[in-house]
């Protein structure tokens, strides 16, 4: 059954055409790969996706309903949670604060949402943190954060922008641990990533944007033999070498 | 006859409305540079407006300097003020909460209109018989000639703002700086030394406008209120940062506020400006030429 | 991971504790009784109004992150409304307060409704540019006594009318009551959801949204909050003056000592706006009484001074020092 369904979703800045005319589902239980060189579009797909930023066509269907344009609060109040890509943590708060935030989300009850953030601070392994401020945090641990942050809001669908973009391979093992950690719960992930080799092995599908376009879409090994989309990598690769 | 009079008071008025829109603009200019320059609201821009107008208030009254004269002396000195409030207070709130750099800048209005009443007093000053007076009439409207003076004054200076900001070598720089501080100062160009010339030349503005201002208009502490406030008002309904915006809005402002002062009551002038402004915030939040 | 959890500090806010305020609230109900001084209960009573000030301010600015430069705004239209019930109507000055609240809530809506979609300088722009508006207007609106104000109607005290004569005493406890009343909603605030969602719209309103926050709808319940009990302390403030004119309670002045209070004991904090009365007034009452009227002005220049030292060096205020030492 599908989770998420978009369909011709444009968004522009100004001139600009950050995406154009995307179509992409997301089945239940799945976990799907967005991937593309930097300023693909990718971040901002699902900043429309997720209703922070109003498409300018398109429409997103989410558990079956029509929630094009819907705000981001009522979507993710719907089930469909997303992080940052620049990690947003509330600096002053404590990290279990952070958490419950979240998690206040499906209850007001204060002691059951301590033990609601609790639990999910305990998943992600953050619990000996939990009394700390969030600004101290380290890059690997805020993200962690920002993840445990999501969990806590209870997602039917949770969508992770580059949650292992800068993290050593040690950090990114242990990311991607998490991640199947998260997927035997039962969420649905639609995961943004940079990086083709991390993201590739975990996708049951992945997706493929280029300047703001859909250029392949398939299972990951058709994916990384795909012409179009070796193309667009190497390009980057040639620009990056020449910049 | 009376249906005559009517209509001849209605036509001065949207002169005088006009007149006083551009030196609104001038004002607004000054505060909407440094703005688009670093996303900072002063909120002491009235304040700096007052010091200018007491500036040129205390040459006059010590050394009998003209406003005319002691422009240059009065703008020099509020390019070093604006430069030295950079400096010392809003460098280091850059990265602070909304919270601290709002407070920043009031603090600095309290401290500016208590420093005035400690050495001025609540009196209402003016400048007796400046070189520029009386007036002179042009298609039967009365027009005030320091008044006309100050209009063309603001319009040439804010004209020269653009000019500098879009046209010069500087001005791209200082684009550039606001448009993205790392990318630019990859390109060389340094930020810090940007930030200090935006708000030495915002506080210039408002100089100019204090100093033109003083010569047909009361000096006391609470001046600076109604035109900062103004200033506000235009900068948000020009659009943060536009410098275009600021004087197509501070005009509209002008003849919006002294037309509607004079057909409502003088008492509902601030009333008139908060409604345009809270117009402008339901309606246009981006202003009318803010970028998106 | 070690090196991490030593350059963490450790989150202790100084714990008033069990006995603290207890001890404190004894001793405080016990003054009157112990000083006889008149200035020290006048003294008193207005610290216990500026403290109260100061956190109804703290709820929307603190907490919530919504600097408002016009709070005394909602102070005068409380005041004016108990004033002009009892005047015109004779409704009980306890009832005018409940009436006096709403109406600032109400106006609280007005100003929050168009703004808090927006940035918050948007909203900190619309508060001054309230302020003078209402000042002009009451300045010259005959029908509430305009520029000239009102003088209340003195009559025989009694609780009813909320006057006392024969001694300060009534208002001190009045205004206590009110000090008690504030901190207790602060303190359930900052234990409920809702004062976990307002921190959150403060230090990040877009991760607040995406976590299921609708910032617009809880920034206006932290402004109705803010101005009912901004409203409530108009009545106490007549009451106690038995005069009220524009310029007493529209001035911007009078908004500047309100934000002063916790910007100086450090805002956000449940314990800030009452180290803030407790230190600020005093000083400005004292000070007063020394230079009089011949240096008007200068508790302006060193209420500015201090404004801007605490946001360009000390943004936590004496809370965030206390915190530090601890
Ligand atoms: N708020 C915005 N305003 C204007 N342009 C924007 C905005 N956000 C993104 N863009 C532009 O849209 C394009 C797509 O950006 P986006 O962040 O979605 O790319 P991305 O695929 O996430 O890249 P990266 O891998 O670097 O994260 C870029 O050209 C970017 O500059
Ligand atoms: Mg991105």
């Amino acid at each position: 059954m599908t989770l998420l369904k978009v369909e011709n979703l444009t968004k522009r800045f100004g001139g600009l055409v950050a995406n154009d005319d995307v179509s992409m589902y997301v089945e239940r239980g799945e976990i799907v790969g967005l991937i593309g060189p930097n300023g693909a579009g990718k971040s901002t797909f699902f900043s429309t996706v997720s209703g922070y930023y109003r498409p300018d066509g398109g429409k997103v269907y989410f558990d079956g309903e029509d929630i094009t344009g819907l705000p981001t609060e009522k979507v993710c109040l719907r089930g469909m949670t997303r992080t940052f890509q620049i990690v947003k943590p509330f600096s002053d708060m404590t990290v279990l604060e952070n958490v419950m935030v979240g998690a206040f989300a499906r209850s007001a009850r204060v002691s059951e949402v301590r033990d609601r953030a609790l639990e999910v601070l305990e998943f992600v392994g953050l619990a000996d943190r939990r009394d700390f401020p969030a600004a101290g945090l380290t890059i690997a641990n805020k993200k962690r954060l920002e993840l445990a942050r999501a969990l806590a809001t209870e997602p039917k669908l949770l969508m992770l922008d580059e949650v292992m973009a800068g993290l050593t391979p040690r950090e990114t093992q242990e990311a991607v641990e998490l991640i199947h950690r998260i997927h035997e719960r039962g969420i649905t992930l639609f995961i943004v990533e940079h990086v083709m080799e991390v993201i590739m092995p975990i996708s049951d599908r992945v997706y493929v944007l280029d300047g703001g376009r859909k250029i392949a879409e398939g299972p990951p090994q058709e994916i990384a033999e795909n012409e179009e989309v070796i193309k667009a990598y190497l390009g980057e690769r040639y620009h990056a070498a020449r910049g | 006859m009376a249906a005559v009079n009517t209509v001849e008071i209605l036509v001065q008025t949207a002169v005088s409305g006009l007149l006083w829109g551009f030196i609104f603009a001038l004002i607004s200019v000054g505060l909407t540079v440094i703005f688009g320059v670093m996303d900072i609201v002063n909120f002491a821009h009235g304040d700096f407006l007052m010091v200018s107008m007491y500036g040129a208030f205390v040459l006059y009254s010590f050394w009998g300097l003209d406003p005319l004269l002691s422009l240059p002396l009065v703008v020099a000195f509020m390019f070093g003020v604006g430069v030295l409030t950079y400096r010392l207070l809003i460098s280091r709130v850059l990265d602070a909460p909304m919270l601290a750099q709002i407070f920043a800048t009031f603090g600095l209005l309290v401290f500016l209109r208590g420093a005035a009443h400690l050495i001025f007093h609540a009196d209402y000053q003016s400048i007796k018989n400046p070189i520029l007076s009386g007036s002179f009439e042009l298609f039967g409207v009365t027009m005030s000639v320091p008044q006309v003076v100050a209009a063309v004054g603001a319009m040439v200076i804010t004209g020269l703002v653009y000019w500098f900001i879009m046209k010069t070598e500087t001005g791209w720089a200082l684009q550039a700086v606001a448009e993205d501080k790392e990318a630019a100062s990859l390109m060389g160009i340094d930020s810090e030394w940007m930030y200090s010339l935006a708000w030495g030349l915002g506080s210039a503005c408002v100089a100019i406008a204090g100093v033109l201002l003083s010569n047909f208009y009361y000096i006391f502490p609470e001046v600076g209120v109604m035109f900062g406030l103004i200033a506000y008002v235009a900068v948000a309904l020009g659009g943060f940062g536009s410098v275009t915006g600021a004087l197509v809005a501070g005009v509209i402002i002008g003849v919006a506020e002294v037309l509607g002062g004079f057909l409502i009551g003088p008492e509902y002038k601030y009333v008139i400006v908060f409604l345009i402004y809270l117009a402008v915030v339901v309606l246009r939040p981006k202003g009318l030429m803010g970028k998106a | 991971m070690l090196h991490e959890v030593e350059v963490l500090r450790r989150f202790a806010p100084p714990r008033l504790g069990r006995f603290v305020v207890p001890a404190l609230l004894l001793l405080l109900i016990l003054f009157p009784f112990v000083v006889n001084a008149a200035f020290y209960v006048h003294l008193m009573i207005l610290v216990f109004l500026f403290a109260y000030l100061g956190q109804a301010w703290n709820i929307l600015g603190g907490y919530t992150g919504q600097v408002s430069l016009g709070h005394a705004v909602f102070l005068g239209l409380g005041a004016y409304t108990s004033t002009l019930l009892f005047e015109w109507y004779g409704v009980s000055p306890w009832i005018g307060m409940i009436a006096g609240g709403l109406v600032a809530m109400a106006f609280g809506l007005i100003i929050g409704l168009p703004t808090f979609r927006l940035q918050g300088h948007y909203f900190a722009i619309a508060t001054i540019a309230v302020g003078e508006s209402v000042l002009a207007l009451f300045n010259s609106w005959d029908l509430v006594g305009g520029a000239s104000g009102i003088y209340r109607t003195i009559v025989p005290e009694s609780w009813w009318a909320m006057q006392f004569h024969s001694s300060k005493d009534p208002y001190y406890f009045i205004a206590l009551g009110l000090v008690v009343t504030i901190f207790t909603v602060t303190r359930l605030i900052e234990r409920s959801r809702l004062g976990y969602y307002f921190r959150a719209i403060k230090e990040d309103p877009d991760a607040a949204k995406s976590l299921g926050i609708d910032t617009t709808r809880y920034k206006l319940y932290s402004m109705m909050i803010s101005a009912f009990f901004t409203g409530l302390a108009g009545t106490l403030y007549v009451q106690y003056l038995l005069f009220i004119d524009p310029e007493m309670v529209f001035l911007l002045m009078l908004s500047i000592q309100i934000c002063l209070v916790p910007v100086l004991g450090g805002v956000g904090t449940l314990w800030g706006p009452a180290v803030g009365a407790a230190i600020l007034i005093p000083i400005s009452e004292f000070t007063r009484g020394y230079l009089g009227g011949s240096a008007a002005g200068l508790d302006l220049v060193v209420y500015g001074a201090l404004i801007m030292l605490v946001a360009a060096y000390k943004p936590a205020g004496i809370m965030g020092l206390l915190r530090k030492a601890s």
